[in-house]
């Protein structure tokens, strides 16, 4: 089972990676979203798999009866999924109030904070 | 999107939603659930909402604004924390104790505060965040 | 030693600090005044220590201190023998007096408050770093005098030459500080202490380890950066910028001398090797004869003296590598006797520039009668300078020829030394004599006597040479002997005396005084000579600064025009080609690829769901228009919920639906407006280059995984929550009782985040709606 999802993941990265390589914003905000997963499923993979039976303890007993799927993955990721939302929102606001102020979606114009051709920096003392 | 029948059903929907994610929050302890879920579907709702009926009305209907619902909640969760320290446990412990309401026992602690605090940030932020994403679309 | 005292030298040794924090407030009530006021910090100190003189001279040594992180061998420990005790009173005792001629040397300036501070400063820096037991404290404070040596030198930051001197000589004693940490971490490491008294102690195990060589060089890189050895003497010099008190103090007296300081204080335990005996004696002297012979060039009487404080610290580094106990007990000597006369030249020179407004010394003539007390101190200093009777020099001076004489390359380094002398001797008479004598020569000011407050530094110091020298016995007993027997590293007794006694060092002082005054009579013409030369060979180290440093500067701005280009995408696949080489080449090089995985069957539904996954994310990358791709980019995560709901985790399923969902949505308001297609514009070739990047990423992340999933699980962890979610904290649901409480703390941090983010959004958006006011504005 691990191994299947070892490929997965590995699918999910390169896909995701292919994306952001682009130079369109949108391309690179879609690789990200997904990028996401593929890191969440990365960590849900290393904490090993089994099938359908979640981390809960049933009515009237101290501890888990038999093996149940591995409950510290599952709380990490919880929490991932929710903060690379937030994250996804941001650079989304972000990538569209980029495009309000240069009007272009393409990151080779996105020259701002790096200008092309930058003077020297002073030389004297 | 503003279709007649989404606008007359939303309301309904949303409040419903909201009333579905109060549940999920406090059954999840036990079972799946808790202030992480809860709050993001009380945060649909209120997108919904936003969609059908317009972003100043859920402002109306939610009365303080989305961020200081989200400061309230983080609040919630330090604070929780803090009277950990009054019996000399680590920040954070849990505190356990059982009221008696009508005759029925109720489990407090301050777990359950700091899952509140979780799910009113999660609904404050996130809501904050849909709503002023669809305002644009009103401008 | 008693507890009280311990207090109290703790004291003395941060006190310098304190009074730097008020002497700006003091300054602003008293002005220049609160010079009599601070001077009483280094008089403190002064007699403080002067206390233990008669415990040192009994070759004891006084040591105590506080610890502070005891597990890192890191404290606060003072070691005082002779060599530090000597030093500690030569740092006050002329630090007394530079407060005070500060005080009248920059009467009325605006800033003379924080030019107190800084001077304080370096007191207190100089102090700890002679008196430091610690490596910890050694280095602290050997890289604190370079600051505070910066602060001054760029006090008059609105020059560029002053400035453009500071950074030199930050750069140049800094850069050599950092080779003497290196070279403490090394001796550590070689005998496993960390203070200098323990170190003393260890015996031939330094010069014996592997390491030797590269602890000798470091230290040296150290010593020589700090006592300005050629050709590293640059910025010394130039250092000169700085005001005279400054010049006089830390460039003449004090800190220069912290490279001799260290060379001395590890002699016992690094000295007397072969290198040793070569390296210090070569440098030294190449240092003695190229300063003496820069300093003749100069016509500047402040820059003729740190030519020849060049030399004098060359003589030094000489003496120490040479060895002998009497070239010990010379250097010694020569030591406390430069620190007083060059004190004193330096103040002299500084009242002449203060009282005529230039300090030329072609412009300068016949000014003796009106500052008769200027003229006595210049020409007593340059008696000891000079090495003549009954100064203090003359007793260096002796002792210098006694030692040379016997021991590898004798003759050649006292030819060295006698050439050097007696050059030193003409330009010591030359600064002491050719102002004041002579036909009056106009100046920009007419000349006059400075106040007190000026002269009482020069005429003390001069006095001290003198006195000293007279009652020699004296201050051998408490000075010399102890501080020579510290560097030997055994008992040394000084004993020589200002009454003539005949001998070979008697007739080599003889030639070197005639030598002198040939060269005092050709003094012009020497001066023409080296200016030739020095036109000729036209690139000196100076310029070779400059050079340095517009190439930092160039190649820095090359460099990131290179790596920071401002292009995203390249950015990204550098970073992504890092990730995956950095993944792989360990993997393949170590050979710990994954075994060949056995596949497990999989239900039909599993099969459908990953392949849903897969049709998702083919779509996003083929995507036409915005819908398919908001869509597709839903369907891969709803395939990723429904594969967390497979596999027992229906509280990520849930959520992973939630996120989806309000994904789809914002992403449809922001795309809608934005009105931009998703599709891919890039030529092929581009394409064809980001795909087998992503695919090297997705292979190396895939192995990795796999290789991961095959090594024995360790469940610890998830076995304690499992066992006490119930127990403990009173919760069934397992992945909830971690979230809001065994991981509590850091849920605390993700909700802060989510709220900021929330934040941030909204300032973001905000920001764009004030805009069209400020617009309107404008």
């Amino acid at each position: 089972m691990e191994a299947i999802l070892a490929v997965t993941v590995g699918i999910f990265f390169a896909v995701s990676i292919y994306l952001m390589l682009s130079k369109h914003i949108i391309r690179i905000l879609l690789g990200v979203a997904i990028f996401g997963n593929a890191v969440n499923l990365t960590i849900f993979t290393t904490g090993r798999v089994v099938r359908e039976v979640p981390p809960i303890i049933p009515e009237g007993v101290t501890v888990p009866p038999g093996i149940t799927a591995n409950p510290l993955p599952q709380a990490l990721i919880l929490t991932a999924i929710v903060i690379s939302f937030s994250f996804f929102a941001f650079l989304l606001v972000l990538a569209f109030r980029t495009y309000q102020e240069l009007g272009t979606d393409d990151t080779d114009g996105m020259r701002v904070a790096e200008p092309k051709g930058e003077e020297l920096p002073p030389l004297g003392y | 999107m503003r279709t007649l029948i989404f606008r007359t059903t939303a309301p309904y929907l949303a409040s419903l939603m909201v009333l579905f994610s109060i549940f999920v929050l406090l059954r999840g302890h036990n079972e799946p659930g808790g202030g992480f879920i809860g709050g993001l579907i009380a945060a649909s709702a209120f997108a919904i909402y936003g969609i059908a009926c317009g972003v100043p009305s859920v402002r109306r209907a939610l009365y303080f604004h989305p961020m200081a619902i989200s400061g309230f909640g983080l609040l919630l969760s330090a604070s929780s924390g803090i009277l950990s320290l009054f019996q000399q446990v680590p920040f954070l412990t849990g505190i356990w104790t059982t009221v008696d309401v009508l005759g029925v026992p109720v489990d407090l602690s301050t777990v359950m505060a700091f899952d509140i605090g979780v799910y009113l940030v999660v609904v404050g932020s996130i809501t904050s965040i849909a709503l002023t994403l669809e305002e644009r679309e009103d401008v | 030693m008693a507890a009280e005292g311990q207090w109290l030298t703790f004291l003395a040794l941060i006190l310098p600090f304190l009074g730097a924090a008020v002497a700006p407030l003091l300054t602003r009530v008293l002005k220049h005044n609160a010079a009599w006021v601070l001077a009483l910090i280094p008089a403190f100190l002064f007699f403080h220590f002067a206390g233990f003189l008669e415990l040192v001279s009994q070759g004891q040594a006084v040591a105590g201190g506080y610890p502070w992180v005891e597990s890192l061998n890191l404290d606060f420990s003072w070691y005082l023998d002779g060599l530090s005790l000597t030093f500690i009173l030569l740092i006050s005792g002329i630090g007394i007096l530079i407060v005070l001629y500060s005080g009248g040397y920059l009467k009325g300036h605006p800033q003379q408050g924080r030019f107190f501070s800084f001077i304080l400063m370096f007191m207190g820096a100089m102090q700890g770093l002679v008196a430091a037991d610690s490596f910890l404290m050694l280095f602290v404070f050997w890289e604190l005098t370079s600051i505070a040596s910066f602060l001054l030198i760029g006090f008059d930051h609105k020059r560029e030459a002053a400035r453009r001197a500071a950074l030199q000589a930050l750069v140049v004693t800094g850069g050599g500080g950092l080779a003497l940490l290196a070279g403490l971490i090394l001796i550590a490491q070689v005998t496993g202490v960390h203070s200098l008294s323990m170190l003393l102690s260890t015996g031939d195990t330094l010069r014996q380890a592997p390491l030797y060589l590269a602890v000798l060089l470091l230290v040296l890189g150290g010593a020589f950066t700090k006592s300005a050895q050629f050709p590293l003497h640059f910025w010394l010099p130039n250092a000169m910028e700085a005001p005279t008190p400054v010049s006089a103090y830390l460039h003449s007296a004090t800190m220069v001398k912290a490279g001799v300081y260290l060379l001395m204080r590890l002699n016992p335990v690094i000295g007397g090797t072969p290198i040793w005996e070569t390296v210090l004696p070569i440098f030294g002297g190449t240092t003695l004869i190229v300063g003496t012979l820069l300093a003749l060039r100069q016509t500047d009487l402040k820059l003729m003296l740190a030519y020849t404080t060049v030399a004098s610290l060359g003589l030094l580094v000489m003496l120490t590598g040479f060895g002998s106990e009497i070239a010990i007990a010379a250097a010694v000597l020569y030591l406390i006797a430069h620190s007083m006369f060059k004190g004193a030249l330096f103040m002299v020179a500084g009242i002449i520039d203060h009282e005529t407004g230039t300090r030329d010394i072609t412009q300068l003539g016949g000014i003796g009668r009106a500052m008769p007390v200027t003229f006595g101190a210049a020409v007593l200093a340059a008696f000891s300078m000079g090495g003549l009777p009954p100064t203090f020099g003359v007793l260096a001076k002796e002792e210098i020829y006694a030692g040379l004489v016997d021991g590898t390359w004798a003759a050649l380094l006292t030819a060295v030394a006698i050439v050097g002398n007696a050059l030193m001797f003409t330009i010591g008479f030359a600064v002491a004599l050719k102002p004041f004598l002579g036909d009056r020569v106009e100046t920009p000011r007419p000349p006059h006597e400075g106040p007190a407050l000026l002269w009482i530094g020069p005429a003390v110091l001069s006095l001290a040479g003198l006195l000293t020298a007279l009652l020699s016995s004296l201050s051998h007993q408490f000075l010399s002997s102890p501080m020579a027997s510290a560097v030997a590293g055994e008992q040394v007794s000084v004993s020589i005396s200002v009454v003539p006694h005949f001998g070979l060092p008697l007739f080599l002082s003889l030639v070197t005084i005639a030598l002198g005054l040939v060269f005092y009579l050709a003094i012009g013409r020497g001066r023409n000579v080296m200016a030739a030369v020095l036109t000729a060979i036209g690139w000196g180290p100076d310029r070779g600064f400059d050079q340095l440093y517009r190439g930092v500067v160039r190649i820095a701005a090359i460099v990131t025009g290179i790596i920071q280009n401002g292009r995203l995408d390249f950015y990204m696949t550098a970073t992504f080609l890092a990730l995956a080489v950095a993944l792989l080449v360990p993997m393949i090089g170590f050979n710990e690829l994954p075994a060949m995985p056995t596949f497990a069957s999989l239900y039909f539904y599993e099969w459908t769901v990953l392949a849903i996954a897969f049709i998702g994310l083919g779509a996003v990358i083929y995507a036409r228009n915005r819908l398919t791709a908001i869509v597709s980019l839903g369907i891969q995560g709803f395939a990723v919920a429904l594969l967390f709901m497979l596999l027992g985790a229906p509280d990520l399923s849930f959520t992973q639906f939630m996120v989806e969902t309000l994904s789809v949505v914002i992403l449809a308001l922001v795309m809608t407006r934005l009105r931009l297609s998703p599709a891919d514009h890039r030529p092929l070739g581009q394409k064809m280059l980001d795909c087998s990047v992503a695919v090297l990423c997705g292979v190396a992340l895939g192995l990795l995984l796999l290789r991961v999933s095959q090594v024995p699980f360790d469940a610890a962890l998830s076995d304690f929550f499992a066992a006490n979610s119930r127990v403990i904290a009173h919760g069934r649901n397992i992945v909830n009782v971690i979230i809001v409480d065994f991981r509590g703390l850091d849920t605390l941090g993700e909700i802060t985040v989510v709220m900021v983010t929330g934040l941030a959004i909204l300032a973001l958006v905000r920001i764009r709606a004030g805009k069209p006011a400020a617009n309107k504005d404008a």
